[in-house]
């Protein structure tokens, strides 16, 4: 049994790859032109949308559209007006508490970025641009502008340290109000983004794939990866693991063999969250499932931002799904009634069910309050927080049912391994 | 949004009305007056926020062409300005 698993995982060359950050640790300017080669933007420009499209790079933010379709919204939207002076914005405020992909990103290739910056903003005619993120990224941003000439007409800006503040529309209420609360969706942000101008916005590690993509084109991105999951993508890998870390792997690798790439024992893990505080969680015997969209689709997960965070066998997961609800429902952003109070009730109603305590729900009766209360939250916000928020209880409701229940019982499946 | 989870029921085809009933949540109080207007379109919840049915939970609610003018009342007179007719197709 242990040989056959084994020989079945792919060899580590096939799940590590080293592009973004191929240039090295903390790489200069000096040494990404030496690594990169000298690139113009404006002479990639008129190609980058076929590009991009060919290459099937998709947006490494969370959201996973395909990274070409917002560039061609933005390129073409309505321009009857001054005011559609065209906004590029590099997103790299990484609100979910493990990530660190985008930090790592910007310490270590942060001109890969700006290139991408530099090149999107080029294809799509845009004049004002922006580069967002928290510390330690920030530093390395404004290090990294200094550097260079064609830095010069980038804004800096501060991202605050809030699970929400990435978020697509808080981004563009942070630049120009500095609340990084989310807004209304009225229309898309191609149309009447930042000020009310056609905004594109990608993150960071998006730009730094169109940075590449730029310089070697489509064929070149589609080298690693595989058909349906083209390229490569930066995960963090955390939780029960020797040592969180961030990894560039390929598109479509394997769960189990990314988390033993981080030198995690994967028979040591019982489930994984993947994509994050808004994603859903994958049983051990799930973990041969590859790290692409099609391949979680039907347990109703996602990449999102490359979060995979492992659950050891001797830990509770009804009471960690617990403590990460009622993380989220303090990260509300306290706009939205339905998310402000159903949040917290949510996140009360896996407290009882951590505690044991769950009048009324015996199994085939009526279902359990989290199940009303993640329906009567879902959809009903301005952001998808409320959304990503019940996407994360039902998985975890379906997926821990047997540790649920014996906590019902007074006891915990987990202590005794 | 990443992607639209099933909650395991089936989609139903609907007669694509031509406008939708837009809640800004951001305003959004629970005073309650566009249930009132729209019983058929929309109930509270536990909150008192407007909820519609299962099908349309969401920021945009399809508005049949029967409950249009009650729709276009409810919008006008919300207290928060809270609520907008928007045209589903384009969005």
């Amino acid at each position: 049994m242990t040989i056959e698993t084994t020989a079945a995982r792919e060899p580590e060359t096939r799940v590590i790859v080293s592009r973004l950050l191929a240039a090295g640790p903390d790489a200069d300017f000096a040494r990404h032109l030496a690594r990169f080669g000298a690139f113009d933007p404006a002479a990639a420009a008129p190609r980058l949308l076929a590009e991009l499209e060919a290459s099937g790079l998709t947006g490494r933010g969370g959201a996973g559209f395909a990274a070409w379709r917002k560039c061609a919204a933005t390129a073409d939207a309505r321009d009857s007006s001054p005011r559609a002076r065209r906004v590029v914005i590099g997103n790299g405020a990484e609100g979910e508490p493990f990530s660190r992909k985008d930090e790592t990103l910007l310490r270590n290739a942060p001109h890969l970025v700006i290139d991408g910056l530099l090149a999107a903003a080029a294809a799509v005619g845009a004049s004002e641009l922006y580069l967002y993120a928290g510390e330690p990224g920030l530093s390395a941003i404004h290090g990294a502008v200094a550097e260079r000439a064609d830095g010069a007409g980038i804004r800096v800006t501060a991202a605050a340290d809030t699970f929400l503040s990435g978020q697509a529309s808080a981004v563009v209420n942070a630049i120009a109000t500095g609340r990084p609360l989310p807004r209304d969706p009225v229309g898309r942000l191609s149309e009447s983004g930042l000020r009310g101008r056609p905004t594109l916005l990608h993150n960071v590690e998006t730009l730094a794939h169109i940075g590449l993509i730029a310089r070697y084109g489509a064929d070149w991105f589609r080298a690693a990866g595989t058909a349906a999951d083209p390229g490569t993508r930066l995960v963090t890998v955390a939780g029960d693991v020797p040592r969180a870390q961030v990894l560039e792997v390929h598109g479509g690798a394997r769960i189990d063999a990314v988390l033993e790439a981080a030198g995690a024992d994967p028979s040591r893990i019982s489930a994984v969250l993947v994509g994050g505080y808004h994603g859903a969680w994958l049983t051990a015997d799930q973990l041969g499932t590859a790290l692409s969209p099609e391949a979680l689709t039907p347990y109703g997960a996602h990449p999102g931002a490359g979060i995979l965070l492992a659950l050891d066998r001797t830990r509770c997961a009804v009471q960690t799904t617990a403590e990460i609800i009622d993380y989220l429902a303090g990260q509300s952003a306290r706009q939205c009634g339905p998310c402000l109070f159903g949040l917290p009730a949510l996140a009360a109603s896996w407290r009882d069910l951590a505690a044991g305590a769950v009048p009324g729900a015996a199994p085939g009766e009526a279902p359990h309050r989290a199940w009303t209360l993640a329906d009567a939250v879902d959809g009903r916000g301005a952001c998808a927080h409320p959304d990503g928020t019940a996407r994360l209880s039902r998985s975890a409701l379906r997926v821990f049912a047997a540790d649920i229940e014996q906590h019902r019982n007074g006891r915990c499946l987990r202590a005794a391994h | 949004m990443n992607q639209t989870i099933s909650n395991g029921r089936p989609p139903r085809p609907d007669p694509a009305p031509a406008v939708a009933l837009h809640i800004d949540w951001t305003r959004c109080d629970g005073r309650g007056l566009c249930s009132e207007l729209l019983p058929e379109l929309l109930g509270r919840d536990e909150w008192g926020y407007p909820l519609a049915s299962e099908r349309h939970r969401g920021r945009d609610i399809p508005v049949p062409a029967e409950s249009e003018a009650a729709a276009r009342d409810a919008a006008a007179l919300c207290p928060v300005l809270a609520l907008r007719l928007t045209d589903p197709r384009a969005r």
